[in-house]
């Protein structure tokens, strides 16, 4: 048996355990922030002796493919990134650390099956491995919110975890078979007989894995958790499993409702424009930060779906492009506000006032982050929605692309109310804020990433097509 | 390899700016040395340019290009070319932007913006040598619009002087308006070539696969964007009133830089616009019409930098309307010769200016006697742009006249005008060298002996820094006329047709009448300003009482000014105050309404957002519903449902 294709993973779940046992011995907590950061190095070394290889392995539950290759190393960046960024956080959970580490890595391997299976059980056992670890460090904050943001995440994970398993239930069922590829095979007869089925099992599916990525009307969960979790937690909660849920939705629809006779790219084209307007607009009246970026990334689900609803190549690149693109871009914003909070605390805009003068860099990265969300170059978020919406309207699609830029015009309004806010407004106490080594880093390395991709971006489109061309060969 | 190098040439003073603007800005001496090293090392360069090309086998060009974007499938590819043209404008633009850095060290002596004076010059010979050597229109026109920028930074160099302020917006603002007719002229060629190499543009023009309605669009927006860097009637306004800037910037700005790019373009695109013969006349008659008004311009103003102005609108005039009728040879040499006396006299009026601290010709007078090097080398350049012969400017005027004869029909009228151009010229230079050189002083300071206590004392000589470029500038003002004969690789004329891509008609040889006329028509003016000016045999105002309308037309310049601001005030401010009447209550009205809207949804939807969980889990499950009822999957789910 080749394990060679999970040994990422596998390395990945061994550092984990690594990090308990250390947790034991070590007094200097930085040391096991240390260890769970430079001990990334494995899987990701492990991910790149993988570049290059394709094909199905482990009876067919782990393929290997560009695509999964991309979104490995991407998760394991963004792993690294809100490791860092705990750096201060961790303090506040008292005897817990060890076991914060551990779960991040663990639901950082999870994330990364999630992107490279296409098997019904291999499908479910991933996402529970990502999201359950995410269900506990949102409450690992001994508070009343964090516990009561736990609690929903877990309870309507669940919910969502059983209509999920409805609709693979409902697919086996048609076609016999828990392997995508199959199912896209069988399907086309299946529904020849049963539209009803297939029809059900779609909205199921769709319900199911709308949770992960926070869809619209999947959403509610967000933004209580989002506020009440760690914010470190948060900033994981939502770009890297957000992500993955991406990851698997497009693998999921393209592979097994590839010739199915059903419309679904139309559903997430609805859903994209629910999430874009509903993530905006009430956006608009948030007074709290995190609230503020639970919505826009509410919205930014909205955007990302716009790659799903023309099912073609085309859309798919757009998809991981924008993926990318957000997650350097929505970390940095994370990583600043877990920066100012951990010195003001507090995620109240309002007391953002006047930051600029006591943080320059500080705002001034935030302020770069959130023009990149806008959509504004030189950022990564300019090229992502750049070449999201182009793609769309290549695809025939000019009202979608249309809706997503009357939404980022609105968006326009938020994000630049926190930059007024940080520029603009007199400060209620000229104290400089400081910002610790390992956050910093974080916090440049999002920055320069959300500033490369924008350089780079000709090549990493390049890397994209050849991930998305991957789904789409049989 | 010497093709690579070309890139030396934007990349030193590019590299010298940057040390002026970063390291050596607090100490002002060093960021002048740096910027006449950098310029200086240009120079050599251009020799260096200069004799490789002399040294090609005839029609060959050096170039060197780079793929700059790539989009898709088609790639951009930008470069530089080195032909006969541009080694000649690399010589002219190097070597006065030489001097004129080493003349500043005296002019600008003591200036609290002295590094920034330098860092912007250096800017400026950078974009003026990138102008130059660029083969693609996109090119030319990023570094035409650099030259734009510095020369707005250097005019409005001292920004605290609203005049200045003034002076640098206007020359902005107007020669933006050529602009836009460049721009549309490149988006034109480009929508129907979609390639603006210039080489290749000439091809497809010599060729006939560009030309009708597009070819005329394309060639009046080139000259239209010329029209406004080289002051031609109707966008000259901007030139006179740059003489806000300081005088070596004036110096730069008409003899290499700013506005001989107009021309230069018109010249490096020539064949596009002899494919056009429409266009061509428009070209020929505009620079007529711009040398004669000039001109008549010229006649009555009493600041001595406003008389030198209209002299270098008056010769840009000339200059096109050589081009205009074919000659690139002609229009192409006298921006060489010009080139060489403008500065010179420009640098001459900064050395009176900074002794006297007057630009009025009137509180002049009698300076031959303090001033001694700068009255002859000035006499040297006067001669010049009055065409006597055997000075630089009678031999390259004299062969676009013989063009303009040669190209015949509105030829012959472009001649007559020509001629009557060239004795108004004589006239009014000698009218300002008698008011400033002859009879005696009339400042005011001439009271004490020696009045350096307060302000400027007597008139004095300039130091060295300043009469050394003079000097050097008096040379080529009286020879260089002579290339026409000879030179390193052979008469001018045949160097310059030699290395290019094309092949310009050129027919050398001199016409005897029309060196007897022009000859004539100089001394005739040089006399008649000797007669009223020097001598004082008729009084000046025997003729502006005589020809009272005329003489208020020349002295409010033809009120275009006053047409302009007209313009401005009436049309643009009024089109504008109904622009801003419907951005506030229209635009702003329906977006202030997007916005309250947003509002009060976002108001009732966040009542959604209860934090009830239970409620969560039943919004989750209507959402199910919903979509089921959206794609309308009931009748296919019901009955699934019944089996």
């Amino acid at each position: 048996m080749d394990l060679t294709p999970i040994l990422p993973e596998i390395s990945l779940v061994g550092l984990a355990i690594l990090v308990i046992i250390l947790d034991l011995f070590i007094r200097r907590k930085e040391t096991l922030l240390f260890v769970s950061v430079a001990g990334l190095i494995v899987p990701a070394l492990l991910t790149t002796t993988l570049i290059g290889r394709t094909g199905s392995y482990l009876f067919d539950t782990v393929i290997l493919d560009p695509y999964a290759t991309f979104f490995k190393f991407v998760f394991l960046v963004a792993a690294a990134l809100v490791l860092l960024a705990s750096a201060d956080y961790v303090d506040r959970f008292r005897l817990y650390d060890g076991e914060y580490y551990a779960l991040i890595l663990l639901s950082a391997a999870g994330m990364m099956l999630m992107a490279s299976t296409r098997e019904l059980i291999s499908i479910y056992i991933a996402l529970e491995l990502a999201t359950i670890p995410l269900a506990v460090l949102a409450g690992l904050q001994k508070d009343a919110r964090a516990g009561e943001a736990a609690l929903k995440y877990l309870l309507l994970a669940g919910l969502s975890s059983a209509f999920l398993l409805y609709g693979m239930a409902i697919l086996f069922g048609l076609t016999g078979t828990t392997d995508l590829v199959g199912i896209g095979r069988g399907l086309p007869e299946a529904a020849g007989i049963n539209r009803g089925a297939l029809a059900m099992a779609l909205v199921l599916l769709v319900a199911g894995l709308g949770f992960k990525i926070s869809a619209v009307p999947f959403q509610f969960w967000a933004p209580d958790v989002y506020e009440g979790a760690p914010t470190p937690v948060t900033a994981y909660l939502s770009v890297a499993s957000k992500m993955a849920g991406f990851a698997l939705v497009l693998r999921f629809f393209t592979t097994a409702f590839a010739t199915a006779a059903i419309d679904w790219p139309l559903i997430f084209a609805v859903l994209s424009v629910l999430s874009m307007t509903l993530g905006n607009i009430v956006a608009f009246v948030q007074t709290n930060i995190k609230r503020l970026l639970a919505y826009s990334s509410i919205a930014a689900a909205g955007y990302i779906m716009i790659g799903l609803a023309s099912g073609t190549d085309l859309g798919a690149s757009g998809l991981i492009f924008f993926l990318l693109s957000y997650a350097f871009t929505n970390l940095g914003a994370f990583i600043a506000v877990i920066a100012i909070s951990e010195q003001i605390g507090s995620d109240d805009i309002a007391d953002y006032a006047g930051l600029a003068r006591r943080a320059p860099l500080l705002a001034f990265a935030l302020t770069f982050c959130l023009v990149s969300l806008l959509g504004i170059p030189p950022t990564a978020g300019f090229a992502a929605k750049f070449y999201l919406f182009a793609g769309a309207v290549q695809q025939g699609l000019l009202w979608l692309a249309v809706i997503g830029v009357i939404n980022s015009a609105i968006s326009a309004y938020y994000y630049i109310k926190v930059v007024r806010a940080m520029y603009l407004l007199e400060p209620k106490t000229p104290a400089p804020v400081k910002i610790s080594a390992p956050v910093a880093l974080a916090l440049f390395a999002s920055a320069a990433g959300v500033l490369l991709v924008f350089i780079f971006a000709w090549p990493i489109i390049g890397l994209t097509e050849a991930a998305s061309r991957s789904l789409f060969v049989r | 390899m010497v093709a690579e190098l070309a890139w030396l040439f934007i990349l030193l003073p590019l590299l010298s700016f940057l040390l002026c603007v970063f390291v050596t800005r607090p100490y002002p001496r060093l960021s002048g040395y740096v910027t006449i090293a950098a310029v200086g090392a240009t120079f050599l360069l251009a020799l260096v340019a200069f004799w490789s090309v002399g040294n090609l086998p005839p029609d060959r060009t050096l170039e060197s290009s780079v793929q700059w974007v790539v989009i898709g499938g088609s790639v951009l590819k930008v470069g530089l070319i080195i032909d006969s043209l541009t080694a000649v404008m690399l010589l002219v633009v190097t070597l006065i932007s030489f001097l004129i850095q080493i003349y500043s060290q005296g002019y600008m002596a003591g200036d609290p913006g002295y590094s920034r004076y330098y860092a912007f010059m250096s800017l400026f010979t950078a974009s003026m040598l990138g102008l130059v050597l660029a083969n693609n229109l996109v090119l030319v026109f990023i570094f035409w619009e650099l030259v734009g920028l510095c020369s707005y930074l250097l005019i409005g160099f001292w920004y605290q002087r609203p005049a200045a302020a003034a002076a640098a917006k206007k020359a902005f603002l107007v020669t933006r308006l050529g602009d836009l007719g460049f721009l549309s002229a490149l988006l034109v060629a480009f929508n129907t070539t979609g390639n603006l190499d210039i080489r290749h543009l000439i091809d497809l023009a010599e060729t006939k696969q560009l030309a009708g309605a597009t070819l005329t669009a394309v060639g009046l927006g080139l000259f239209s964007g010329a029209v406004g860097k080289s002051a031609q009637f109707p966008l000259h306004v901007w030139l006179p009133d740059a003489m806000e800037g300081p005088t070596p910037v004036s110096a730069l700005i008409h003899a290499a830089t700013m506005v001989a790019a107009g021309v230069y373009l018109v010249g490096r695109t020539l064949p596009l616009f002899l494919a056009a013969p429409d266009v061509l006349l428009v070209i020929a008659v505009i620079g007529g019409l711009t040398a004669f008004m000039a001109a008549t311009m010229g006649l009555v103003m009493t600041d001595i930098k406003r008389v030198l102005a209209y002299s270098t609108i008056s010769q840009l005039g000339y200059m096109m309307m050589g081009l205009g009728v074919g000659g690139l040879v002609a229009g192409i040499f006298h921006l060489l010769n010009h080139a060489f006396f403008k500065a010179l006299l420009f640098l001459a009026a900064g050395s009176i200016i900074h002794s006297v601290g007057t630009q009025d010709l009137r509180e002049m007078g009698g300076l031959r006697r303090f001033m001694p090097v700068t009255f002859l080398t000035m006499l040297a350049g006067a001669f010049s742009l009055a065409g006597l012969p055997p000075f630089s400017g009678f031999w390259s005027k004299d062969e676009i006249l013989l063009e303009a004869l040669r190209f015949g029909g509105v030829g012959q009228a472009l001649y007559i005008l020509g001629l009557l151009t060239a004795f108004l010229t004589a006239f009014y230079t000698f009218r300002m060298v008698f008011l400033a050189f002859g009879g005696h002083y009339r400042g005011p300071a001439v009271t004490g002996d020696h009045g350096h206590d307060h302000g400027h004392g007597a008139p004095h000589e300039s130091p060295p820094v300043m009469t050394v470029p003079l000097i050097v500038l008096a040379v080529p003002s009286v020879l260089s006329g002579f290339l026409t004969f000879g030179g390193f690789f052979g008469p001018f004329g045949e160097f310059l047709i030699s290395r290019l891509s094309w092949h310009p008609h050129y027919e050398p040889g001199l016409d005897l009448t029309t060196m007897v006329l022009s000859a004539a028509v100089s001394i005739l003016g040089i006399l008649g300003a000797y007669a009223v000016y020097g001598a004082g045999w008729v009084s000046p105002e025997v003729f502006s009482s005589t020809f009272r309308s005329v003489h208020t037309l020349l002295v409010n310049r033809y009120y275009m000014d006053h047409l302009y601001n007209w313009i401005a005030r009436r049309i643009v401010l009024g089109i504008a105050g109904l622009l801003d009447w419907v951005d506030r209550y229209g635009v702003d009205g329906v977006v202030n309404a997007i916005a309250e809207l947003a509002v009060m949804a976002a108001g009732s939807l966040r009542l959604l957002q209860r934090g009830w969980v239970q409620f969560y889990a039943l919004m989750v499950t209507l959402g199910i519903i919903l979509l089921v009822a959206v794609f309308g999957f009931f009748g296919d789910i019901i009955a699934f449902l019944r089996g």
